[in-house]
């Protein structure tokens, strides 16, 4: 049988993964859930046709968005994840002893369910004591918080469905007025490279940079998403992603198979047609 | 009947079908004469845009498909018969004043009448007999009528054919329309309603009384407001008092006669939506722009605004689909507010006057969008607050009518300064935002009150509109 899962790029350009067999596929309220099990890339996980993450590449975008704002602030007790159903960010989370608590809100219930039953390799943390589940819109939620955490992670879908709310300048500013004075704020962010990306990725960092003195951001390779070069967001009240970094961390001895604090400087340096999208944007 | 049925529609599509070689306007012959315009509205729009045709009947003199769509709508709206307006209700609200008065006739009505119904006066040369709308100091908005101001108008103008009544307000304001029903008929005066903004009361539960079901005689329906056809689609609707042969007639002086089939069709399929699913659907806009008004309540600073205000006289009942929302205790006038909503955040409502903004919210708003607005406005506040500026008074002014607006607007003028024109009659319109109510109409003698009070607006920023002189130092008035 010659079955493969198909995301376009752009009307011109797509990627396709071989498909052993289609492992669930069902209709929430918000949007259609699919896992399917690749040769390649074992388990998938597919949201209204977009690839969210791969089992075999997972690592980098988990790791990415999680070690760089905790080695920049290793005193972080109180984390706030916005999205994130798969569970990926709250499995890195965990690793920290620090942490002492850890709200995660998703939007669609059924996303954590399915991840839960399917996808245990990302999933496997939900149940951590430190972990609060709220299935609500992370704007609603956000809103109604005040001073209140250390990071606050946005591991959104892209802006064209359910994670629309999140890439607005009233969702910033509410998460900016949630954040402690040493707060950060780290988001997906988008690809520079495509059009309709990079369009998202600038509204992104206009919005974000209106709202916050410290508005950076930081690259990775991954490659099941378009592209393959992936962008995240540093957004802080005050603290340096590089200057800030807390040489301790190496100390905590954590086994990463992407990140280290060597990348961790190096990420931020960005080719010149991405610097000149963000200046423009 | 088969509330079902969109006979409009259904032929339209038949016509489709049918494949019809056009050697008739319009010239793009489905599109292909035009392609630009055929990628950015699609085929099938075009392919729907098409003339008057045996099979899709003519609006001027409808007889089959047409007809049978307006007894379809009349049905769904209690109804005696229903006409469907191709020119917005400011069409409906002007055939409605010309059927009721003739040239020297006398309508009452509200100061706060949308500018359609003064228009309406021009054209037809009727005496307006304005009662006063009250207004809310607090909120700085123009009100309902009081039943003593409409009784004391009867009883002062017994020769009025007419009483027009908003039902509700922009801001979602109603009168007490069953008992202006039961006092107009009991002098045989006929009552019309401009319902612009209440399309919803036909069918949602839990909201002021509609037009038709009041008994009134004619209502100008805004079905592309609240109902969901295309921009420009209205209804006008008539009870059983009113020959609706002569309202045709009335219509047609004014009418296209290539009247759009997007738009009747589109008023078609809304009417069977509404049928079919109006209560969910505005039970479902209900319940939004409630959960809307707790939250913006509980931010503090903003006062979304609701039945509470309802005195049962000025303001008898009050539409809760409205979200209208008072800002002046975060120091920032509703313009502002609108401004920064749209330029800093990506939303735009409806309107923003000096005091309020007013924003839509419909069955086709998601939880989202209700959360982005709430959200942006606890930030604006965060942001943008100030101390809150004086209070700001106005008080109602009963005009003096020395000529019809027909005659006034029709009349040789000649421009003079503001402050030197007391006792001359204007010749146009100044409108003061707020409270949303015309200071001066056309006809009407400039007093020193008014210049004061056009003065006083002025210097406490209120909007004001309407003179050739965009800078209000200047004004028309008729010479002699």
């Amino acid at each position: 049988m010659d079955l493969w899962f198909t995301e376009y790029y752009t009307k011109n350009a797509r990627f396709s993964i071989r498909i052993n067999k289609p492992v669930i596929s069902v209709e929430s309220e918000f949007q259609r859930i699919d896992v399917l099990d690749s040769y390649l890339f074992g388990r998938i996980l597919v949201l209204d046709g977009y690839l969210m993450l791969t089992e075999k590449d997972e690592f980098i975008y988990h790791e990415m968005m999680t070690h760089i704002p905790m080695a920049v602030n290793m005193g972080i007790r109180d984390v706030l994840v916005i999205g994130a159903g798969d569970g990926g960010v709250i499995r890195e989370l965990t690793k920290y002893d620090s942490i002492r608590r850890i709200d995660m809100v998703e939007l669609d219930k059924l996303v954590v369910d399915i991840c839960r039953e399917y996808l245990p390799q990302t999933s496997c943390k939900l149940d951590d004591p430190r972990v609060h589940i709220y299935y609500e819109d992370g704007l609603k939620f956000v809103r109604r918080k005040s001073d209140e955490y250390d990071l606050i992670i946005v591991d959104s879908t892209d802006p064209f469905g359910p994670g629309e709310g999140l890439f607005t300048r009233e969702f910033y500013g509410n998460c900016y007025k949630a954040l402690k004075g040493s707060g950060i704020l780290v988001n997906q962010h988008e690809s520079p490279y495509y059009p309709n990306d990079a369009r998202a990725m600038q509204r992104a960092h206009k919005q974000i940079r209106s709202v916050f003195p410290v508005a950076l951001v930081y690259q990775a390779h991954i490659p099941t998403y378009p592209s393959g070069h992936w962008l995240f967001g540093f957004a802080s009240k005050g603290l340096d992603p590089i200057a800030d970094l807390d040489p301790g961390w190496d100390s905590l001895g954590f086994k990463t198979r992407y990140y280290n604090t060597e990348l961790h400087k190096g990420c931020f340096a960005l080719p010149s047609y991405v610097k000149e999208l963000l200046e423009n944007a | 009947m088969d509330q079902r049925r969109a006979p409009v529609y259904e032929a339209l599509e038949k016509h489709r079908s049918d494949r019809i070689v056009h050697f008739d306007v319009p010239g793009h012959k489905g599109g292909r004469g035009n392609r630009e315009l055929t990628d950015f509205l699609g085929p099938k729009c075009l392919k729907a845009d098409v003339n008057s045709m045996k099979p899709l009947d003519n609006l001027n003199h409808p007889v089959s498909v047409i007809k049978e769509a307006q007894l379809l709508a009349a049905e769904a709206f209690g109804a005696h018969s229903c006409f469907f307006m191709v020119n917005g209700t400011t069409a409906a609200v002007q055939a409605m004043v010309m059927s009721a008065c003739k040239a020297g006739e006398k309508i009452l009505m509200p100061r706060n009448v949308h500018i359609s119904a003064i228009n309406a006066l021009i054209l037809s040369g009727a005496i307006p007999v304005y009662i006063d709308p009250g207004i809310n100091n607090r909120l700085g908005i123009a009100l309902g009528m009081s039943i003593d101001d409409i009784k004391r108008g009867m009883e002062e103008h017994p020769d009025a054919r007419a009483i027009l009544v908003n039902n509700p307000t922009y801001y979602g304001i109603c009168s007490n329309l069953r008992e202006i029903v039961r006092l107009a008929h009991s002098r045989n005066m006929l009552v019309l309603v401009d319902e612009a903004h209440g399309t919803h009361f036909y069918f949602g539960d839990d909201l002021p009384v509609s037009a038709m079901e009041a008994g009134a005689d004619m209502a100008s329906v805004s079905m592309h407001k609240t109902g969901g056809s295309l921009t420009q689609s209205s209804l006008l609707l008539c009870g059983e008092n009113v020959n609706c042969g002569y309202v045709r007639q009335i219509i047609g002086l004014t009418q296209t006669t290539s009247a759009s089939y997007l738009l009747i069709a589109s008023l078609d399929l809304a009417r069977k939506n509404l049928s079919l699913n109006g209560k969910e659907i505005f039970n479902r806009t209900i319940e939004l722009s409630e959960y809307a008004r707790k939250e913006i309540n509980s931010l503090g600073g903003y006062y979304a605004f609701s039945g509470e205000i309802i005195n049962k006289d000025c303001v008898y009942d009050f539409d809760i689909t409205k979200l209208s929302i008072n800002t002046r205790d975060i120091g920032l006038a509703g313009i502002e507010v609108y401004d920064i909503l749209r330029d800093e955040y990506g939303i735009q409502v409806e309107f923003g006057d000096l005091g309020n903004i007013l924003a839509i919210v419909s069955a086709g708003d998601r939880a989202m969008e209700i959360e982005r607005l709430v959200s942006a406005l606890y930030e604006i506040k965060r942001l943008y607050a100030r101390e809150p500026s004086g209070m700001f008074e106005l008080n109602y002014i009963n005009p003096d009518v020395v000529y019809t607006p027909q005659k006034a607007f029709f009349a040789s003028k000649k421009s003079m300064r503001i402050k030197d024109s007391k006792g001359r009659v204007s010749g146009e319109f100044v409108m003061a935002y707020p409270p949303g109510i015309p200071v001066l109409a056309p006809g009407e003698r400039i007093t020193e009150e008014i210049i004061e009070y056009i003065a006083y607006a002025k210097e406490k920023g209120s909007l004001l509109m309407g003179p050739q002189d965009m800078m209000i130092e200047n004004i028309l008035v008729l010479e002699g």
